[in-house]
């Protein structure tokens, strides 16, 4: 592959307290790809998700060895800036999680605590960021209301606008649909090919079929370890390993 | 039989058949602890009304314009109450202007910057304890230290001030449960978009959290406002001459009023109707002021 390495995971281990969860991962991310994680429950694909923008950071007595690299930079290096990294790595939760606050305000969030002020730009971005997430059409006409009174499908298309409208490099995607219908889960999926012309994308999946539809990349992850990564298809088609072959056929999971 | 069924029917009695209609002992036991704390739960509402026909009963006669809004006369017996009326509402706003910061900074501090560890644990021991310091000590310790030590003499400064120190574990408290209540993930979405935790604070946290701040704040003057020993040394007078001009005048306050007229004025038993009418204003304050918290919470929960 040509692409360009986005993030490089080296010799990473991570501990809540006593316990480790993750073991010895070395993994490579490239630029403009869907990177998917997949695994059964507890097997460390979260902890490592939240790992890249170092939300583990906010709870107490958790440790890390190793390197996380963005573009060669290892994040964990005591000088660097936490803010800033969650600029270029951005996140999108599990469950929808809007402010109570307008859809406008929601997406303008991020622009006004990192300082934007100019009203006029504010909006051409809330606009555009708007249209990636493919929400604009359907809250052009109240963005001045709350956010809660999206459905799921949209409010979750609504963190989605509002990661994007920082311009991150990286988009963390946890289980982005795991709490919505098949219909708003086929949106997102549909934004996620969209996305990933611009972004580099890292989604954690408990679906795999889910997986194979919506990632170049996937990388099996069981009980702290990396098992096995490969190109999707082939991975899905040929596993080298018995291990991933009895998880994709639903063996253990 | 199944064993269970041994065992059912030995609890339920003899008369128990299984039949519809017939109800066993258990059903009867059942029913008559649902109604002694059916009773227990009537008693307790039916007091307040008890207390409040009470003081209606003697007291109305004395309530009219001129005792509302003009100052007493002739040895209290006669004229109004209100350098007392005044009195109390300078002292409640000065309390919670008082504790409202400071009780909110320190829950602020408490559920969102304390790391946990012995200086925690000293903290909180320190603010639940002074909840339970008697209102008469917290009087005892305005005068000696509000009074005497800082010199505020008599005054509304140190009377506010002494009440500000009772509030402020109520306030403390109700921020907290309010901060708790704030979901953790409007934080991570917040710090996940390269805010930092004061701005998340700042912009998510505390305008989320903010009814039940306020709730906590006329919580806290109501109590305020009704607190005779705390001012008893160190702001209220049994008579003052003219309206209080700056902070550290001294004042006539509804508690003390009616202490002072039960049990020292010089015409306990010709003024007994102006004690009661005082109580009735000070006692339909503080109901106003809880019934406002409670009305705007019932209001708060339907909208969401």
């Amino acid at each position: 592959m040509d692409t360009p390495v986005k993030v490089t995971i080296e010799n990473f281990n991570f501990y809540y307290g006593r316990v480790q969860a993750l073991h010895q991962i070395n993994i490579n991310f490239f630029s403009r790809q869907v990177t998917a994680l997949i695994g059964p429950s507890g097997c460390g694909k979260s902890t490592l998700l939240r790992c890249l923008n170092r939300m583990n950071d906010l709870i107490p007595y958790t440790r890390t060895e190793g390197k996380v690299l963005l573009d060669g930079q290892d994040i964990y290096h005591p000088d660097l800036d936490v803010v800033s990294l969650r600029l270029r790595v951005g996140m999108v939760f599990q469950k929808p999680n809007p402010f109570p606050k307008t859809i406008f305000d929601n997406v303008a969030y991020g622009l006004r605590v990192n300082g934007l002020r100019d009203r006029t730009k504010i909006k051409e971005n809330v606009e555009k960021t708007l249209h990636q997430a493919a929400l604009w059409d359907e809250v052009k006409d109240r963005l001045h209301e709350s956010a809660l009174s999206l459905s799921g499908g949209q409010q979750q298309r609504l963190c989605i606008a509002r990661a994007l409208a920082v311009e991150p490099e990286v988009l963390l995607m946890d289980e982005p649909a795991s709490a919505l219908d098949p219909i708003a889960t086929q949106k997102i999926e549909e934004l996620v090919h969209e996305l990933k012309m611009s972004y580099t994308i890292i989604i954690v999946t408990h679906n795999m079929q889910q997986a194979a539809r919506v990632s170049d990349i996937t990388a099996f992850f069981y009980l702290g370890k990396l098992i096995e990564i490969g190109v999707t298809d082939t991975l899905f088609t040929r596993p080298a390993l018995k291990q991933t072959q009895d998880y994709i056929t639903g063996r253990f999971g | 039989m199944s064993v269970i069924k041994q065992a059912n029917r030995e609890i339920a009695g003899p008369e128990s058949t299984g039949r519809p209609g017939l109800k066993s002992r258990r059903a009867w036991t059942q029913k008559t602890v649902f109604l002694l704390f059916r009773l227990a739960a009537y008693i307790n509402g039916a007091a307040l009304f008890v207390i409040i026909y009470f003081l209606v009963v003697r007291g109305w006669r004395a309530i009219n314009w001129t005792f509302l809004t003009q100052p007493p006369l002739d040895s209290m017996t006669k004229g109004g109450i209100l350098p007392c009326i005044v009195g109390t509402l300078c002292l409640s706003l000065g309390a919670i202007l008082a504790a409202l910061p400071i009780g909110v900074a320190s829950a602020i501090y408490l559920h969102e910057y304390a790391r946990p560890g012995r200086f925690l644990q000293l903290v909180r021991l320190g603010i639940n304890n002074l909840a339970g310091v008697p209102s008469v000590v917290f009087g005892l310790f305005g005068l000696a230290f509000f009074v005497v030590f800082l010199k505020f003499g008599v005054s509304i400064l140190a009377g506010a001030l002494t009440l500000a120190l009772m509030t402020l574990p109520v306030i403390i408290g109700a921020t907290e449960e309010a901060l708790k209540a704030v979901p953790d993930t409007y934080r991570e979405a917040s710090l996940g978009l390269g805010a930092t935790k004061w701005q998340t604070i700042y912009r998510v946290v505390l305008p989320a959290a903010l009814p039940g701040i306020l709730t906590g704040a006329i919580l806290g003057i109501s109590r305020a406002a009704g607190e005779t020993a705390p001012i008893m040394f160190t702001a209220a007078v049994f008579f003052s001459p003219s309206m209080p001009k700056s902070i550290f005048d001294e004042v006539m306050a509804l508690p003390y009023h009616i202490y002072v007229l039960a049990t020292a004025g010089t015409e306990i038993a010709a003024t007994r109707h102006l004690q009661y009418g005082t109580a009735l204003v000070l006692i339909v304050m503080v109901l106003g002021l809880n019934l406002s918290v409670i009305i705007y919470r019932a209001r708060l929960r339907k909208r969401r």
